[in-house]
């Protein structure tokens, strides 16, 4: 998940008697499930929660660039090179199309960047998580995309029709990309050397709570989803996720031949899902708070590659200004 | 030298020219004035890459050694490389890396151009399927050219400064050796008279339209890279480029 806590702003979830006509008649399209455009009337609080969600979302995709970006230019061979190169090229497109859609809201993407850069809007927490190894390369595919798109198969049913269609177009992308990193593992696993089975097994060690931390808080420890639930933004909790993204990833690790650093992690007969341990909320609030290993640098990378552009800009700006007024 | 050893050098120069450049582009990938730019900067790279895997696949074939283009590319060191000096400039500014790029793009447009009617198949192929890439390629740099030169006061000096510094480099790749003899002789590579004087005309008209100052075709221009004789940030690339393979010769990745 790339927006991990997103404050709707509303303190109590309002019935239909309780809504004046207009809200209501929102809240009915809602249940219907009929898809609310850009230029639906739409409650305030609906449009800042989406904005916030969308443009956090954006902002992950920009600064995931930099973990992989780590090692671009170091990669192996030319194959996963390529690969790894046309995957962060897909994920600077991903926050293309999610700019777009955030500025069907009336938000302006300078606007919401300089919201990145100021701290005010975050990004997802598991950027903040350096890439230490070339296997990192495989578990960020396979681990934090595999999280992402969990997330956002579902999100391609959220209510907003501009984020679900972005939703849908990503998702696709996506997968591909996830079958790659998984496919950088498995290389590693099954054919390579024990130094690389150890590389690859460190990674999943760092990366596999981080991971599930990437779906939020415990639905008890987060006030604004039952808004976010009515409203259809959100279409499953952050705890229902989590339990489907591990459910799903276990056997695939199985097949790796590898472990999680979970020793309560167990399959539950009973219950027909996989037993985990307690994450760590302590890391995750501090991360989000800006104390991870990475933060600091992550947004300065940003910030810098911002102001050093900034003469590139204006100049395009000028330039285009002055080919206007001559055709005009 | 029999036509084949002077083909093999003269691909070598081709792939690593691109894979040094596509190299220096993934640089800035993170780092770009705008989101637009890094999905160009990383489009262009990809492209480069992906000729340079092309020819040196070619260039392992024909050495017929049962190298792949891997081992050209993380298993030779500097002074094996033969790209040109221009291709391993450092980024710099955004108006060095663009002032590269255009003159390397237009040297490359107007190369491939010539090679897609080259008499040796594998060549004419490889050239008309990256002929198409770099037309954009060319596109875009040369409309930077043209926004950065023509922005503002501030972009003019810049880009100006940028094509001043990097134009000693610029006349290598224009430059023939004994390799170029028998292939030109065979048909397999052009002459490079006809090209040189496309690449002047591209570059002086692009230059005068933003604005900015072409500098002496005759000024003196650096040589050697071609030859294996680099410069002195070479060798940190490559050591960023091939670390892994070469802390893990067993490895399979």
């Amino acid at each position: 998940m790339y927006a991990q806590l997103v404050d709707t702003g509303v303190k109590r979830v309002k019935t239909l008697d309780e809504m004046a006509p207009q809200e209501r008649h929102f809240q009915e399209k809602i249940d219907a499930d009929i898809k609310i455009e850009a230029k639906n009337w739409m409650p305030e609080a609906y449009r800042r929660t989406l904005i916030r969600q969308m443009s956090q979302h954006a902002h992950s995709e920009i600064v995931g660039m930099l973990p992989e970006k780590n090692w671009l230019t170091r990669a192996p061979n030319l194959k996963r090179k390529l690969q790894l190169l046309a995957k962060i090229q897909d994920e600077a497109g991903h926050g293309l199309y999610l700019y777009s859609a955030v500025e069907t809201l009336g938000a302006d993407r300078d606007e919401e960047l300089e919201k990145l850069h100021s701290g005010e809007v975050k990004y997802s927490s598991i950027f903040n998580y350096p890439s230490r190894s070339w296997a990192d390369m495989g578990t960020i595919g396979w681990l934090v995309d595999g999280a992402a798109i969990v997330n956002q198969v579902v999100l391609q049913r959220t209510s907003y029709g501009p984020y679900s269609r972005a939703m849908i177009r990503i998702c696709k992308e996506e997968s591909f990309h996830q079958r790659q990193g998984y496919q950088i593992l498995l290389e590693m696993m099954h054919n390579g050397t024990e130094e690389q089975k150890a590389m690859v097994q460190d990674s999943i060690n760092r990366f596999w709570w981080p991971s599930l931390m990437m779906f939020g808080p415990h639905d008890s420890d987060s006030p604004n989803s039952a808004q976010s639930m009515q409203w259809k933004i959100k279409r499953m909790s952050n705890d229902d996720l989590r339990q489907r993204f591990i459910d799903q990833t276990i056997p695939q690790l199985e097949l790796l031949g590898c472990t999680v650093p979970d020793p309560e992690l167990k399959w539950n007969e009973e219950r027909g899902h996989y037993d985990f341990g307690a994450i760590d909320w302590s890391e995750f609030y501090s991360v989000l708070k800006g104390n991870g290993p990475c933060n600091r640098e992550r947004l300065k990378t940003r910030r810098d590659a911002y102001d050093n552009g900034a003469w590139v800009r204006e100049a395009a700006h000028a330039y285009a200004k002055k080919q206007q007024q001559e055709a005009a | 030298m029999t036509t084949q050893h002077a083909l093999t050098e003269y691909l070598l120069r081709l792939g690593d020219s691109n894979i040094i450049l596509a190299q220096r582009l993934c640089e800035w990938i993170g780092h770009a004035p705008v989101l637009e730019e890094e999905l160009a900067l990383g489009n262009v790279a990809l492209d480069l890459f992906g000729q340079a895997r092309s020819w040196l696949e070619y260039a392992a074939q024909l050495q017929g050694e049962g190298r792949s283009a891997d081992d050209l590319v993380f298993g030779r060191n500097e002074r094996e490389y033969r790209n040109l000096l221009i291709s391993e400039q450092s980024n710099g500014n955004y108006a060095d890396t663009l002032a590269r790029q255009y003159l390397f793009d237009a040297w490359h447009y107007y190369l491939l151009q010539a090679l897609q009617h080259s008499t040796d198949e594998q060549v004419a192929a490889i050239a008309a399927k990256g002929l198409k890439e770099v037309t954009y390629h060319l596109r875009r740099s040369s409309a930077w050219i043209k926004r950065l030169g023509d922005g503002t006061e501030e972009s003019h000096q810049k880009m100006q400064q940028a094509i001043d510094d990097i134009w000693t480099y610029s006349g290598e790749m224009m430059m023939t050796d004994a390799i170029d003899a028998p292939l030109v002789a065979a048909g397999i590579v052009p002459d490079m008279t006809a090209i040189t004087a496309q690449w002047q005309a591209h570059v002086s008209t692009t230059l005068t339209e933003a604005t900015l100052c072409c500098p002496a075709q005759d000024s003196y221009m650096q040589r050697g890279g071609k030859q294996g004789l680099h410069g002195e940030q070479l060798g940190f690339l490559l050591a960023e480029m091939q670390f892994l393979p070469r802390a893990y010769p067993d490895a399979v990745w």
